[in-house]
């Protein structure tokens, strides 16, 4: 094996590789997959010298360690947290050199949830489908990471975009969620409509990659039956019979059978990937 | 005739529902057709469901959606490339008891089977796995009660009016009446999957075995 590779020395709570996702399979049963947090996945490859959809590293609450086999450029960003080379603490959100053998470890999230670690010329595992994303829906991609697991790292770019003061947007202290009623909102009673539209719901801890779970008032259905399966998009908003909404996030089924209340404008989606469980949540419906 | 109906969804997608099965099935080969012949504006995702069409990542949603209900349907026809063929050892633990359901016996049940030829409506739930029409609807069979909690790859199964196979362990609720050894779904293969929507399939008995 070429000593283009880094060696996964502690996998963390889930990490997993993820480039911008792979799209025109829905069709054959297929996922989108890709960072839930695509703006902090973009910006990281950015800041390495890396074209925006290099496959980059998404941890989970508390971070990962790895050791480069080679000197690479290595960028953290998405929710912010400590990060170290062997033992010392280096900055986050902007490139860091890091020497072969070193230790580089990403620490516990201090605010959200997902981290995501760039490396100069991006992880270069073989693509599925024209893309490097787990995906945890139907197992295509790589497995997430595991201890001592080695990842192929592509050649460095050596050039790196202007990126002076990049701009984070802090996981919120309050998810406000913009949504467009509809497919299927006729399927719900008018009183549940106002529920979603003015009453708040909590993030779930049982939340994943495949959708954000909330807790609240159930919304009820005007409408009984089994609704045909029909497709789905990303930032859906189905409910299932326990009446709680679901958003619907990368890893999430192509077709499905509950009614989609309302779908989440594609912008609001990487504050909800990066919602701590508790978080309050509000459903905005705009005109 | 139901008249279709066009619901946007989201900022960039729309969802066609049709009347029935078969209308979904001329809308959406209609959709590819257009496609094809460069007639229809980009769409990044065209996903067939049982009544229902999406079209994700269309950039003029209420252009494209004004034109979706006026367009004229051409009636489905059949497509000239030959049926992909599925050999099975109809030995399934539900064979019997679906054979039951139709009040014929087992023998017969499997004759009907490999006798239908079926046309993949739509795909989902995994890669590769196929929702198959065909079958008449006397021969409808309900769900399991209890979802098998491990249904195996290539067990070929039947629920409502579909049939279909398991590209992959994985749980499932469907009466399982054979196995094949085909595979559903090799990444590395194109396309993909098998069973794409719009094509033909038969199954071939290989062998029937009761349990």
């Amino acid at each position: 094996m070429t000593d283009r590779a880094v060696a996964v020395v502690r996998a963390g709570a889930l990490t997993t590789v993820q480039d911008l996702g792979r799209t025109g399979y829905a069709h054959l049963g297929v996922p989108r997959s890709g960072a839930l947090d695509p703006g902090a996945a973009r910006l990281v490859n950015r800041l390495v010298g890396n074209p925006e959809g290099a496959a980059v590293l998404e941890t989970t609450v508390d971070g990962c360690a790895v050791r480069p086999r080679c000197a690479v450029t290595v960028a953290v960003g998405g929710a912010p947290c400590p990060v170290a080379v062997d033992g010392r603490p280096v900055a986050w959100g902007t490139a860091v050199r890091v020497g072969a053998g070193a230790l580089f470890e990403v620490g516990t999230a201090v605010r959200g949830l997902r981290a995501y670690v760039g490396f100069g010329g991006g992880i270069a595992v073989d693509p599925v489908l024209g893309s490097r994303s787990t995906d945890l829906l139907s197992g295509l991609g790589p497995a997430p990471l595991a201890d001592g697991a080695v990842l192929p790292l592509g050649v460095e770019s050596g050039v790196r975009g202007p990126v002076d003061a990049p701009p984070w947007p802090g996981p919120p202290d309050e998810l406000v969620l913009r949504v467009r009623l509809g497919p299927r909102d006729g399927w719900f009673t008018r009183e549940a409509l106002h529920t979603l539209a003015t009453r708040a719901y909590r993030v779930s801890p049982a939340g994943n990659r495949i959708g954000l779970r909330t807790e609240g008032p159930a919304l009820e259905r005007a409408l009984p039956g089994e609704l045909p399966s029909e497709g789905m998009v990303l930032g859906a908003v189905q409910v299932p019979p326990d009446g709680r909404p679901v958003v619907f996030l990368a890893d999430h089924p192509t077709t499905g059978g509950y009614p989609v209340v309302a779908v989440v404008r594609e912008a609001d989606l990487a504050a909800a990937a990066q919602a701590v469980p508790g978080t309050p949540v509000r459903f905005v419906p705009l005109r | 005739m139901k008249a279709r109906r066009v619901f946007r969804v989201g900022e960039r997608a729309l969802l066609v529902e049709l009347g029935s099965g078969t209308e979904t099935e001329a809308f959406h080969a209609e959709l590819l057709r257009r496609r094809a012949g460069g007639a229809l504006p980009a769409v990044r995702e065209i996903v067939p469901a049982a009544r229902t069409v999406l079209l994700d990542g269309v950039d003029a949603p209420n252009l494209l959606a004004g034109q979706l209900r006026e367009w004229t349907i051409p009636p489905l026809h059949a497509r000239v490339e030959r049926a992909v063929e599925v050999p099975v050892r109809y030995d399934g633990p539900d064979l019997a008891e679906v054979a039951a359901l139709w009040g014929v016996s087992v023998e017969t049940a499997v004759r009907i089977h490999a006798a239908t030829e079926f046309r993949v409506a739509f795909c989902g739930f995994a890669p590769g796995f196929g929702y198959l029409t065909g079958l008449g609807e006397q021969y409808q069979v309900p769900r399991r009660a209890t979802p098998r909690t491990a249904v195996p790859a290539g067990s070929v199964a039947l629920a409502g009016p579909y049939t279909g196979v398991y590209p992959r362990s994985s749980p499932g609720g469907w009466q399982l009446i054979g196995s094949t050894d085909v595979v559903l779904w090799d990444a590395a293969r194109e396309p993909a999957a098998l069973l794409t929507p719009g094509a033909r399939v038969r199954f071939v008995v290989e062998s029937v075995e009761r349990r």
